[in-house]
């Protein structure tokens, strides 16, 4: 059915990428209009926005070079010296500049974040719209796979990757990335198979437009909306990930990257004497995981086509 | 079978020809018939009307012969040809080509017709880079053409709206303008204007009436509503319970109705020209009452006219004398209307 793929029209005006941004634009431009009117989707918004901002700047933002041990020496096992003017936040169990840490470890969240979801998102939709489109065997060895995946807790999965994988940012990414396959492949599944049903596809059909535009041009751009919400809940479930993998003690080796994970780990001992060390990097992942739950939320309702007119 | 064909006049052949067509759906529940001995033919430039009420299977009819059924779970018996060539022993390749070059179907629905996230210009335009090799910036042109075709004023520049954007009618013109974009010469309409408003029907219709009439397109329309028949189609055929129970041409099929079910559904529209206050006469019953044809007639538990034989011996379709040459005329009845046995 699929086999004279390379004979698809690939015009300027109907080439599925094309469609898709077309789509992409009207959906969010509607969406707007609805996610202002909520101010937890405001929250949301404000929290992810501040957050990129802070994790893309943070070079200009830092006062100091990260992960620097200049002031190890004032470290002592009782103490670590606190707010001062020097260091507004103090110094970290390493003796660095708390600030600095905080704001390179955003940096790092979002890197590892970013790259595991787009990992996740771009092998568990190939899965899922072959899964759906191509249905069949296909569909059932796909499935399968999905199922074994889902059926272990997810991080424990990226625990096994990583440990497997050995200790390393790509590792991380790609522990991350693979347990977030298998909500993208059902997800994208999912919507073929509903979409399939509907009108559209058949009135398609009934034009003889052929199957791999059928699922490219007008099914995929239906599935765009939960693609993108979803896509944002599984950032909001990668810093949280990449973070207990550090304190997991798997995550990157590299004592020179900043990150939140370890900077929690490492305030463990310390929790009585000091507890402000491990709150700031809790603060930060919870509010930062709390932005992308909320705002991708939000979006869900936005882009829900129900309310749409 | 049913055929009768006058031989004085030369009539040009069918260009579609369904014979002995019975669709089963394997479901979980079992089989389920559909339809079954359903025949009829339609002519270049003829207008065919299928008739009945809901669940008759006029749609799953047409689906069968644009190929849209699902290959798993339908299957599909006796024989369409087109254009001499038998559609059923075809590759789905060769039946895809078909589609919306050579035959075009219209659907009930214009709200979930149209993909709702994709431009009506993107949705207009694949057709015509699909069948007619064209490249998108032709396709965008001819597109803006064929929407100006179907009524909707400086069409170019509602390309990019979507269809959330425009009225339900619309949305049928928009359909209207897909389906007839690369000229087929089958047209299937499947109760197209149900949808909509009244005032809209009659335009919708309307339009249709002018955009086939003068192009030898067949027509084929799909409805349960006669007012629409009355307007536009020179040969009908009713259908009841999946099987089709009367076959005439239009101006005796109203002026004589000969099935009991063909003259309830006649009686159970509004007309005009009743005496004021006079009530309308709705089928007793509804199609849920209706019998598999194994046990006698279908329609016999909401039959006026029946006999103690309706209940224990299933009538066939009998051919018979045609009015007028080259329509088709036949008749599923013990008890026709006018000829009471009892
Ligand atoms: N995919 C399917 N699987 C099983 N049964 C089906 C399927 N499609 C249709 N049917 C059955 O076939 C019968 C005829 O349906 P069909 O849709 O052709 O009716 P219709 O005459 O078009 O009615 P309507 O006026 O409501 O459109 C119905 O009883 C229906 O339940
Ligand atoms: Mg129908």
């Amino acid at each position: 059915m699929t086999a004279q793929l390379p004979t698809l029209p690939t015009g300027p005006a109907a080439g599925p990428g094309d469609g898709a941004t077309v789509v992409g634009e009207s959906l969010l431009r509607g969406a707007w209009h609805r996610l202002r009117r909520s101010p937890l989707a405001v929250a949301g918004a404000v929290i992810v926005l501040l957050f990129v901002l802070v994790a893309l700047a943070a070079p200009l933002l830092a006062p100091y070079e990260p992960a620097s041990t200049q002031w190890a020496g004032d470290v002592t096992p009782q103490s670590v010296p606190g707010p001062s003017a020097d260091h507004v936040l103090g110094l970290d169990s390493f003796g660095s500049d708390m600030l600095t840490q905080l704001l390179y470890g955003a940096r790092q969240s979002l890197i590892v974040g970013v790259v595991s979801t787009l990992l996740g998102l771009s092998v568990g939709a190939a899965l899922g719209i072959s899964a759906g489109g191509l249905g069949g065997k296909v569909d059932t060895a796909v499935m399968r796979l999905v199922d074994i995946l889902l059926s272990i807790p997810s991080l424990l999965l990226a625990v096994s990757v990583a440990a497997v994988m050995g200790q390393s940012q790509l590792s991380v990414m790609i522990a991350i990335g693979v347990a977030q396959v298998p909500i993208f492949a059902r997800l994208l599944r999912g919507s073929m198979l509903s979409q399939s049903r509907s009108d559209y596809v058949l009135a398609a059909g009934a034009l003889g437009i052929r199957r791999r535009r059928i699922v490219l041009g007008h099914v995929l751009p239906n599935s765009l909306g939960p693609t993108i919400v979803q896509a944002t809940l599984s950032l909001a479930t990668a810093i949280i990930e990449v973070a207990a993998l550090s304190f997991l003690g798997l995550g990157d080796s590299d004592p020179a990257v900043a990150e939140w994970g370890r900077m929690l780990v490492a305030a463990q001992e310390r929790f009585g004497n000091d507890p402000r060390l491990a709150v700031y990097p809790g603060v930060c992942i919870a509010i930062t995981a709390l932005g992308f739950t909320l705002f991708g939320e939000a979006l869900r309702e936005a882009l829900d086509p129900r309310q749409r007119r | 079978m049913t055929t009768m064909t006058s031989a004085t006049t030369p009539e040009p052949a069918a260009l579609l020809d369904v014979r002995d067509l019975s669709v089963v759906f394997h479901g979980s529940h079992g089989d389920v018939e559909a339809v079954s001995e359903v025949s009829f033919s339609v002519r270049p430039g003829e207008h065919v009307a299928l008739v009945g009420e809901s669940g008759s299977g006029k749609s799953v009819t047409s689906l069968a012969v644009m190929g849209l059924l699902p290959t798993r779970s339908a299957k599909v018996e006796g024989s369409i040809r087109y254009d001499g060539d038998d559609l059923l022993a075809m590759t789905d390749h060769e039946r895809r080509d078909l589609r919306g070059a050579e035959m075009a179907m219209i659907f009930q629905d214009p709200m979930t017709s149209l993909n709702p996230v994709v431009p009506i210009g993107v949705q207009i335009g694949e057709v015509l880079q699909r069948h007619k090799a064209m490249t998108g910036r032709q396709a965008r042109n001819e597109s803006g053409d064929l929407l100006a075709r179907v009524g909707i004023a400086d069409g170019s520049r509602r390309l990019g709206e979507y269809p959330h954007q425009l009225s339900g009618g619309m949305r049928q013109r928009v359909l209207i303008a897909i389906a007839l974009a690369c000229e087929p010469r089958l047209l299937i309409a499947d109760e197209p204007t149900t949808a909509l408003d009244v005032t809209i029907q009659a335009q919708i219709l309307e339009l249709l009436r002018e955009l086939v009439s003068g192009t030898g397109t067949a027509l084929v329309m799909i409805t349960h509503d006669l007012g629409v028949v009355a307007g536009l189609c020179d040969q009908v055929h009713v259908m009841y319970a999946g099987r089709v129970v009367e076959s005439a041409p239009r101006r005796p099929l109203f002026a004589r109705p000969r099935h009991p079910y063909t003259g309830g559904l006649l009686r159970s529209i509004p007309r005009l020209d009743a005496p004021r206050g006079e009530p309308l006469t709705p089928i007793p019953g509804s199609p849920n009452d209706a019998l598999s044809w194994a046990a006698g007639c279908a329609f016999a538990p909401r039959c006026g006219n029946r006999i103690d034989r309706c209940t224990s011996q299933t009538p066939e379709l009998a051919a018979q004398h045609a009015y007028e040459p080259g329509y088709e005329q036949a008749l599923r009845c013990f008890n026709p209307i006018g000829e009471e046995t009892s």
